[in-house]
Order: C-alpha cells, then structure tokens, then sequence
C-alpha cells in the first residue's frame, strides 16, 4: 500500500516526477539504483511528522532527460528543483545511488541542505575492495546481495512491489539509466572527496550495515574523513538496507539525528 | 555467389566440464589458456583459412570475440592482416570490426585502409556492434552501445572519403586532427553486417543498403527478416536482390555420414556461451527488444533459470539438443553426396548471394578438417556454384547491394516467402 501522490514540475525545457507523501517539515529522499521500493514501514513512520519529497530518477520507469550525463547533471537538475520549489534548506535522506546525488549537491551548495543522512552511499571509490557491480547481473539477484539475510527481512519478496514483467521492465530502465550515469567509473566520482572536504555547517549522518555486501567500509570512512564532523551509525547483522533489515533502530537514529 | 569459409577458432582443449562448472564459455579463467598451446592453435587456424582459399573458397570468414575460449581470435584486424599478405584470391571478410568496443574509429579506419591496401583491394570490413558480453571484457558502456556504433560507423565513412586534415567533435569521440594516411584501395569498401536477426539491425543495414549476413539463424525467422529488410528497402526506394543478403550454414563433410554425424558434435561441445547467472546488460537490447522479453518469457522462466550442474546430465541434455539441430538442418552433416541436397534446400529457401560454411568446431582433429576441405573443394563447391546459378543466385560484386531498381508499380517483391522456409 502506498500513499505516494504524483506531481510533475518542469525544470528549464524538462520535467522530473516528484513522488510526495505526509505532511509536516519537508524532507528529501532520494530511492537508491533500483528505483523507489515498495510502501515500507519506515516511510509510513517518517511520514507521520514530515512531508517525504522524493524525485523519480528520470529514465526510471519514463522519459529520460537525454542531455544529463552524470550523477553530478543529475544533482544540479535537483538543487535547480529545489531552488524553484523554494524548499532550500531542507533535510535530506539519500539511499545508496540517492546518497551519492545528495553528497554531490552537499559538495556544490552546502546551504541548500539543513542536515543530511546518507545511507550507505556510493559516489567514493573504496581504498579497499569495489562497490558491487550490478551490472553484469540480473537484478532480482542483485536485491538478493543487498540485505545480509534474505529470510530475516519481513516482505522482502515483494520490497519491489510483486515479481511481473512491469517490474523486470522498470528495474531494467533503471539499470540502463545507472549505465548512462555512472558504468566508468563505476559508482563513483573521483572529484568527490575532494569536493566535500569544503562542506562545514551540515550535520551529516552516514549509516552502513557491518554486512553490507555492496558498499565496502572504505567508502564509508572516506566519507568519515571527507566531510568534517560527520558521523556514523553502524548496525550489527546488517546489509546494505538498515532501512529494512532494522526499521526500528534505522528510525530511532534518524529520528534523533533529525530532531 | 560468393562461398566462405569460417569457424569460431575455438581453444578446444579446454575441459568441457570446466565450461559446465562455469556455465558456459564467456568468463571461464583462463589459467586454462596456455600459450605454447595457443601457438600452436593460432598457425594450425590461419593455415586453414589458407587451406580454404586454395581449394577454391571465395571468402576467408573472421569474426573477434573476448574473454572466452569458444573464439581465440581476439584482435581480428590481425588475423585479417595476416591472411591479406599471404592469401592472394579469396577476399578477406570481417564480420566485423566490434566498432563500440575498439573505442576508436580514426584508428579503425586507418587499420582496415592498410588490410585493404596490403590484400590488394580485397578486404570486406563488416562491422558490429559487438555481442553483448564483449562490452563487460572491454568496459564499453553497453546503455550507449548502439550510439557509439552509429557514430563511429558514419565517422569511419567520413574518414575514409573527407579529405584531411579535419577536426571532429562528436558525442562520444572527439579528434584535433583527422587526416589518415591510409586509404581503402577499394573506391567503396563493402561493407556487410552479421547479426542473428535483431530487427533493429536488419533495417539498419537495409537503411544503408549493406547486406546482411544472417548467422545460422533458423530458416523461417530469417525469411521473415529478409521480408523485413525488403520492406526497409523499399522505404529507402531500392529493391532487395541476394546480393543484400548472406546466411551461415554449420556443416560437416566427411567421408562417411557416420564420421560426419561424429564430428558434427564439436558444435555444442561445452554448451552455452554465456552463463545465466550474468544476466542481461543494461541497455544493450532496445527498449521494445526488453518489453518484448519481459512480456513473452521473463515471467515464464526467470524462476527455474538454472543450469545443470552434473556433467553427464548436461552432456546428455546436449546430445540431444544436438540431434534437435540436426533434425532441423541447423547443422548439417553428411559426405559431399547427401549435403548437397540439404544445402540445395537452404539456397533455394532463402536465395542468398553469399553463403558461408561454418567448419568444425570443439576438439576436431586438425587432419578431419583438412579432409573437409578436400572434400569440399572437390565435390560439394562446384556443385554449390551450380545451385547458385540455377537460382539466379547474385553477389555483391555482380550487383551492388542497394541499386536495384523497385519494379514500375514501386512495390517491392518479395525474394523468399516465410511458408516455404516452414
């Protein structure tokens, strides 16, 4: 069940779908590389008190924006949404693909976020080990990788909405677009570190589970080192979706961090 | 019609059962490759493309794969260099030249002007857009395949008849300065296009009028493809004739049909080329090609997707797909007397002017291959020739591809019909 409503806004010559739900304190999510997942718990719990702003990566499940060539195009198409939405400052919650775009707008306008969580978020080349390449795999086996134990998380087999071609097609589109924005260099920016070592005054939360298969630690110290006073909050028994395989200890520390 | 020859050039003495471990060809380690093997195999293969010339073949059929041992011809301009210099008749022909995956059209537009200059004008630089697999071994951003095929073939067109010195600012390739010194000898290089019947492509090459070489594929869907690109050239306002279009028969000539049936079984040794577990790659087949996949088959068999585990069990699932492909003349096999008959059919079927003859493969004796082309040369190519008059069988150099004329009433006719390939 989701309580998402649909809206369209025109950016320049383009449109991007925002997904909107609740009510309260706006707050930014950003879905992960796979496209949105299904209504989850911790959506329903957050949007009790905030109002979720989350952005349809365009060329999932629709048109594309042929010009955006980068995860980087793609972060100035948002701040350009939210400079005409007048949402600046705002929170913001990035998943994975989503954690790199708010880390790449975290970079290049600071003031345009209040606090920013970051869950597990590629956009840093690992020192040690690689970011899973879902590329040369089938997707469903690539959902399989991100939580460390498939059985302990409730409704996992249908965190994507239930198994059907539309959801093989919608899961392809989304790849597709992951390869036009980030196949080389996979899943990263090598200018990134760099950049949000300029970042002061947003608090910063990163979150990673110790069994994250598809973000390795290095990334995540990285990002511990980059950003200055940043922080994060590991979870035992956990993969790459806290969101998920712990809702209650990931709304917990979101919500305090939030607070 | 013009008569090729061609095999995978396969590292045959892998172990099949490292390929079944490995689920198929793509991917398998290569601490299975050994150079002084390699070696060996590399002058025993361009040996044989000499061999197929001098018993009277007209075409010396390449094609590049990587990462695998089911193809060790991994940079294919090389082998092609090599046979340019020391054939001297049968045309070299490049099927193709993976132009995403080389990255750098100027430096394939120089490399195929010297292979052509060098055979003396006999090069046919087919180009591809690279199986799907060969983006992941070359890094080749496979949503942008078709892209970078587009480009760099107009690119290579412009490079090989824009005088130079140019600059040149594209999408995905960028040069300062073109201005290659070396040229096609050949006025207009002939371009042809391989494919196993994606529709994209098939109106791609009948867009440009370049023939295309359909590889293997079973008969009633390339008739339908054939009807596809008629139509397409009929848009583009010529008429389709057999110089537009080629086909790949497997075949095995043996002196008994026992033998023949025997070495016919090197075409599914180790199975699969690609494991499943790979998947499919993002962007690599169009939009309408995925709908059409999600729709037809992936709710049907994404659940079971495995692949056999036991050797015995998929040797024997093998062998019997092989007697399927053998029922169906997928693979023919036979001594010169009973193939021709067969081959007779397939010409009659899809009237191609060019017919290529796909050789042994897998763990095949050098000697039993030899012997083929004996057989070949002597009893079953004179005999093919005839069949290729009989059926009014044009080449693409008795009649270039694209100049025919539509008939007076500006409809196309049709060269084969889907019935009679059923």
């Amino acid at each position: 069940m989701s309580d998402w409503s649909e809206r369209r806004v025109r950016v320049g010559d383009d449109e991007i779908t925002l997904l909107e739900a609740g009510s309260g304190k706006p707050l930014l999510v950003f879905h992960d590389e796979l496209g949105p997942t299904s209504w989850q718990r911790w959506h329903g719990e957050l949007a009790k008190t905030r109002r979720l702003i989350m952005p349809l990566i365009p060329g999932f499940k629709g048109e594309r924006i042929g010009w955006i060539r980068s995860v980087r195009d793609l972060a100035a198409v948002y701040s350009h949404v939210l400079r005409q939405e007048r949402l600046a400052p705002i929170d913001v919650l990035g998943f994975s693909l989503g954690g790199w775009i708010a880390a790449e707008m975290l970079a290049a306008n600071p003031g345009q976020f209040g606090k920013a969580a970051l869950v597990a978020p590629f956009g840093i080349k690992p020192s040690e080990g690689f970011i899973m390449d879902f590329f040369p795999m089938a997707a469903a086996d690539y959902v399989k990788h991100s939580v460390a134990d498939v059985e302990a998380v409730e409704g996992f087999a249908t965190l994507y909405g239930p198994a059907s071609p539309e959801q093989y097609e919608n899961w392809e589109d989304a790849r597709t677009e992951c390869a036009r924005l980030a196949w080389e260099p996979y899943m990263h920016n090598q200018s990134l570190e760099g950049l949000l070592r300029g970042v002061s005054d947003v608090p910063v939360l990163l979150f990673w589970g110790e069994k994250d298969a598809i973000l390795p630690e290095s990334a995540v110290q990285a990002y511990l080192r980059s950003i200055s006073g940043s922080r994060v909050h590991i979870f035992k028994e956990c993969g790459h979706r806290p969101e998920v395989e712990h809702p209650q200890e990931f709304l917990a520390a979101l919500n305090r961090f939030f607070a | 019609m013009q008569i090729g020859y061609f095999v995978e050039q396969q590292y045959s003495p892998v172990p099949e059962e490292a390929i079944f471990k490995n689920g198929g060809f793509f991917g398998l380690p290569n601490e299975h490759f050994d150079p002084a093997v390699g070696a060996k195999l590399y002058h025993r293969y361009i040996g044989e493309y000499l061999e197929a010339e001098r018993v009277g073949f007209d075409l010396m059929v390449l094609n590049e794969h990587h990462a695998n041992p089911a193809c060790m011809s991994n940079v294919i301009s090389i082998e092609a260099s090599i046979l340019a210099y020391n054939s001297t008749k049968a045309r070299i022909v490049m099927l193709g030249s993976p132009l995403p995956i080389l990255k750098n059209p100027l430096r394939a537009a120089e490399e195929l002007a010297m292979i052509d200059m060098i055979s003396g004008g006999r090069l046919v630089p087919g180009i591809i857009r690279g199986a799907a697999w060969e983006q992941v071994a070359s890094n080749t951003n496979p949503a942008f395949n078709r892209e970078l095929f587009d480009e760099a073939h107009d690119f290579l067109i412009k490079a090989w008849t824009t005088p130079g010195p140019w600059r040149y600012e594209g999408k995905h390739f960028h040069y300062r300065f073109v201005n290659p010194w070396a040229k096609p000898l050949q006025k207009k290089p002939p371009i042809w296009i391989p494919g196993v019947i994606s529709p994209e492509t098939v109106i791609w090459a009948a867009e440009h009028g370049y023939p295309y070489v359909a590889l293997a594929t079973e008969l009633q869907a390339t008739a339908h493809m054939w009807n596809l690109y008629g139509e397409t050239a009929q848009k583009a306002g010529y008429q389709v004739g057999p110089e537009n279009f080629g086909y790949f028969q497997k075949l095995i000539v043996a002196d008994s049909e026992e033998e023949a049936y025997e070495l016919g079984k090197g075409h599914i040794y180790g199975g699969s080329f690609t494991p499943t577990r790979f998947g499919t790659l993002p962007g690599y087949n169009s939009k309408d090609a995925v709908r059409n996949y999600a729709t037809k088959f992936y709710a049907a068999v994404s659940p079971k997707m495995t692949h056999q585990e036991d050797k015995e069990e998929q040797r024997k699932a093998l062998l019997a797909h092989y007697d399927k492909l053998h029922a169906s003349g997928h693979i023919i096999t036979g001594t010169p007397k009973t193939v021709l008959p067969k081959l007779r059919k397939v010409l009659e079927t899809l009237r191609p002017g060019i017919l290529t003859i796909w050789g042994p493969e897998g763990p095949v004796p050098p000697e039993k291959t030899l012997r083929m082309m004996e057989l070949m040369g002597k009893d079953v190519l004179p005999v093919l020739r005839e069949f290729g008059k009989e059926f009014d069988l044009t080449d693409p150099f008795q009649k270039e591809p694209g100049t025919r004329p539509l008939p007076a009433s500006g409809k196309w006719e049709p060269l084969v019909t889907a019935q009679a390939a059923a």
